[in-house]
């Protein structure tokens, strides 16, 4: 199910704006990888090339080779639809659907797939999946109710359980924790670490704490200016980036010396 | 008193002591929009009674009085004042519903492709085109119908009865001018089209980028994205619009007037000679010529109007709040 990825010359624009430079990477299935850089370097742009989610923003394009497990995700032919359903995402705010109950949300994403599941087999799928986002005790007596009633940790897990009951091949999450609190940050942590036994993970994080606690790899991105394009600086064992970077930027970076 | 007399110094030590002095502008304001709040109301109460006072002599007057001295009924199972009220009070709802019938699903589409579909310019240019439409004086369309429309369409009915005529909205004799309910319907719907369009188109482009990502994140196609995040999101919008388009269709007097050759009667037919007359176009028809009790009558109709659109809104606020929960004001 956990798929590798691989990115060669990948550039990234916004119309005429390179956004993203020449990365090239390779991200391992069932591991957790970690993109850490400071504002506007590129982390969300990269990520959301991971799924094409990127060309959905008018005139923003891709230039270079993502491969899924061999497979060229840009190649002609592909359908972005597919690749969506392969490679989930969760979003920095979390966003159910604020017109569907808890319920209709985590089945969202399967209506679009198979219309036919029946109703014994979706509840079985909802309850899955919300056990897989160790959110199903705290909701199940309330499954109609608008998901929106949720807490803000409770709608992030939410979303993380649409995600999962596609049964992705890859998980993306930008900056997940970022509008939770303490608590509900360390729940999701929690929840990563159970994931990435199945999935592929992609964690952007600002936190370098939580890059360190959640990841196997991490991948440092940085950005020369403004108006330049942001870059892959280095990439390793998440150990190594935190114990002996090679590079100086890095260094400063995760001692908070810049950033 | 003593407070603002106070040095200054003295006035900071206690500053979180004196109470807050109301700003003018917040009093300006508070005034001005309870008064308008007042006025409507002071407004609608007025018609409304003026319309009940008016209409009195004709709600209580006898099938002997009405056959006497005003418009009489056509109906054979009921006479009298709502034997003469019942078929207008059709023509204009049926008018009205096959207005909605070919606006609404246009106006839907037109919407969406302005805030999904079209490229930014073209998408710019249809909204100005659409806004445009709106514009036009109810006259002008009436004059369009009559001269432009109706002869047009003759062929249409023929084809219509001819073909389709096992189905019961289309069936018997072709009108020969084409002065149908069915052409008033259709020039309704060209009038109504803008307000549904462009209210449609606004609260389309408001749904929130969050959650038409997050479908299409989940393999949405585009137009699986529309029914996931944008539908449900526009859903009172789109009601409200609906019912703002009909509050129009049911009240369009010129237009229709000068379309539509009315009878008075009860007719699901659409195509036929015989078509019922609405309300409104009704009275600005008759009233030239009506006296006494007739006028009363008139007015009686007017009052049937009112009460008709005020049921049509608080039907359209009843769907409108029955999911409320699930609306994403939360
Ligand atoms: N929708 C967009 N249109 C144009 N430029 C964008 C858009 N989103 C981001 N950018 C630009 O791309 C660069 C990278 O942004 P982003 O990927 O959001 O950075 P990060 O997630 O690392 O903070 C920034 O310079 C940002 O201004
Ligand atoms: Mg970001």
């Amino acid at each position: 199910m956990s798929k590798r990825i691989e990115a060669k010359n990948v550039d990234i624009y916004y119309s005429k704006f390179k956004a993203v430079e020449d990365v090239n990477m390779v991200i391992e299935p069932r591991a957790v990888t970690a993109f850490i850089g400071p504002s506007g370097c590129g982390k969300t742009t990269f990520l959301r090339t991971l799924n094409r989610m990127h060309e959905v923003i008018p005139g923003a394009y891709v230039d270079g080779r993502i491969d899924l497990d061999g497979e060229d995700l840009y190649g002609p032919g592909v359908d972005p639809v597919n690749v969506r359903r392969k490679v989930g995402m969760v979003f920095q705010r979390p966003n159910p659907f604020p017109t569907m109950s808890i319920k209709e949300n985590v089945l969202a994403g399967l209506r679009l797939n198979n219309k036919s599941a029946g109703t014994s087999e979706q509840d079985e799928i909802a309850e899955k999946a919300l056990r897989g986002a160790n959110l199903w005790e705290e909701v199940k007596n309330r499954l109609d109710l608008p998901g929106s009633g949720l807490s803000g940790g409770q709608q992030q897990r939410l979303c993380i359980a649409r995600a999962i009951a596609m049964s992705p091949e890859v998980l993306l999450m930008d900056e997940p924790c970022s509008a939770l609190d303490p608590i509900s940050t360390l729940a999701i942590e929690d929840l990563i670490q159970e994931l990435k036994a199945t999935y592929t993970i992609v964690i952007v994080t600002h936190n370098m704490q939580q890059a360190a606690r959640v990841s196997d790899t991490t991948a440092f991105f940085n950005i020369a200016g403004t108006g330049q394009p942001g870059k892959l600086i280095e990439m390793d064992s998440t150990e190594k980036i935190f114990s002996t970077p090679t590079v100086k930027a890095t260094e400063d970076y995760i001692t908070g010396r810049f950033g | 008193m003593n407070k603002q007399v106070q040095a200054p110094h003295e006035r900071a030590a206690h500053s979180d002591l004196i109470p807050a002095k109301p700003r003018v502008g917040d009093k300006v304001f508070t005034g001005l929009s309870t008064g308008s709040g007042v006025a409507i109301l002071v407004i609608l109460a007025a018609v409304a009674a003026f319309l009940l006072l008016r209409a009195l002599p004709a709600l209580t007057a006898s099938a002997d009085d009405i056959a006497a001295g005003g418009y009489t009924s056509n109906l054979a199972w009921l006479d009298g004042f709502w034997g003469w009220v019942l078929p207008l009070a059709f023509g204009t709802i049926w008018a009205a519903l096959g207005a909605l019938a070919l606006a609404v699903p246009v106006s839907i589409g037109i919407a969406l492709f302005i805030s999904h579909y079209a490229p930014r310019r073209l998408a710019q240019t249809l909204g100005y085109v659409i806004d445009l439409l709106a514009a036009v004086p109810s006259v002008v369309y009436g004059l369009w119908g009559f001269f432009v429309l109706a002869p047009a369409l003759g062929g249409l009915h023929r084809w219509l009865t001819t073909y389709l005529g096992w189905f019961p909205l289309f069936s018997g004799q072709a009108s020969g001018t084409g002065r149908t309910i069915f052409t008033a319907s259709i020039v309704l719907a060209v009038m109504i089209l803008p307000i549904i369009t462009s209210l449609c188109r606004e609260v389309f482009l408001q749904t929130p980028k969050l959650h038409e990502e997050a479908s299409l994140a989940l393999g949405a196609t585009r137009w699986e994205m529309i029914r996931m995040a944008v539908f449900p999101f526009a859903r009172a919008g789109i009601v409200s619009a609906i019912m703002l388009g009909l509050g129009r269709a049911l009240g369009e007097t010129m237009a229709v007037a000068m379309i539509l050759s009315g009878q008075n009667r009860i007719s699901f037919e659409v195509l036929t000679a015989q078509n019922p007359n609405t309300i409104a176009a009704n009275i600005a028809l008759s009233f030239p010529e009506a006296y006494d009790l007739k006028i009363n009558q008139l007015i009686a109709s007017g009052l049937v109007l009112f009460i008709i659109t005020l049921a049509v809104n608080m039907f359209a606020r009843w769907i409108v709040s029955r999911r409320a929960a699930f609306s994403g004001a939360n």
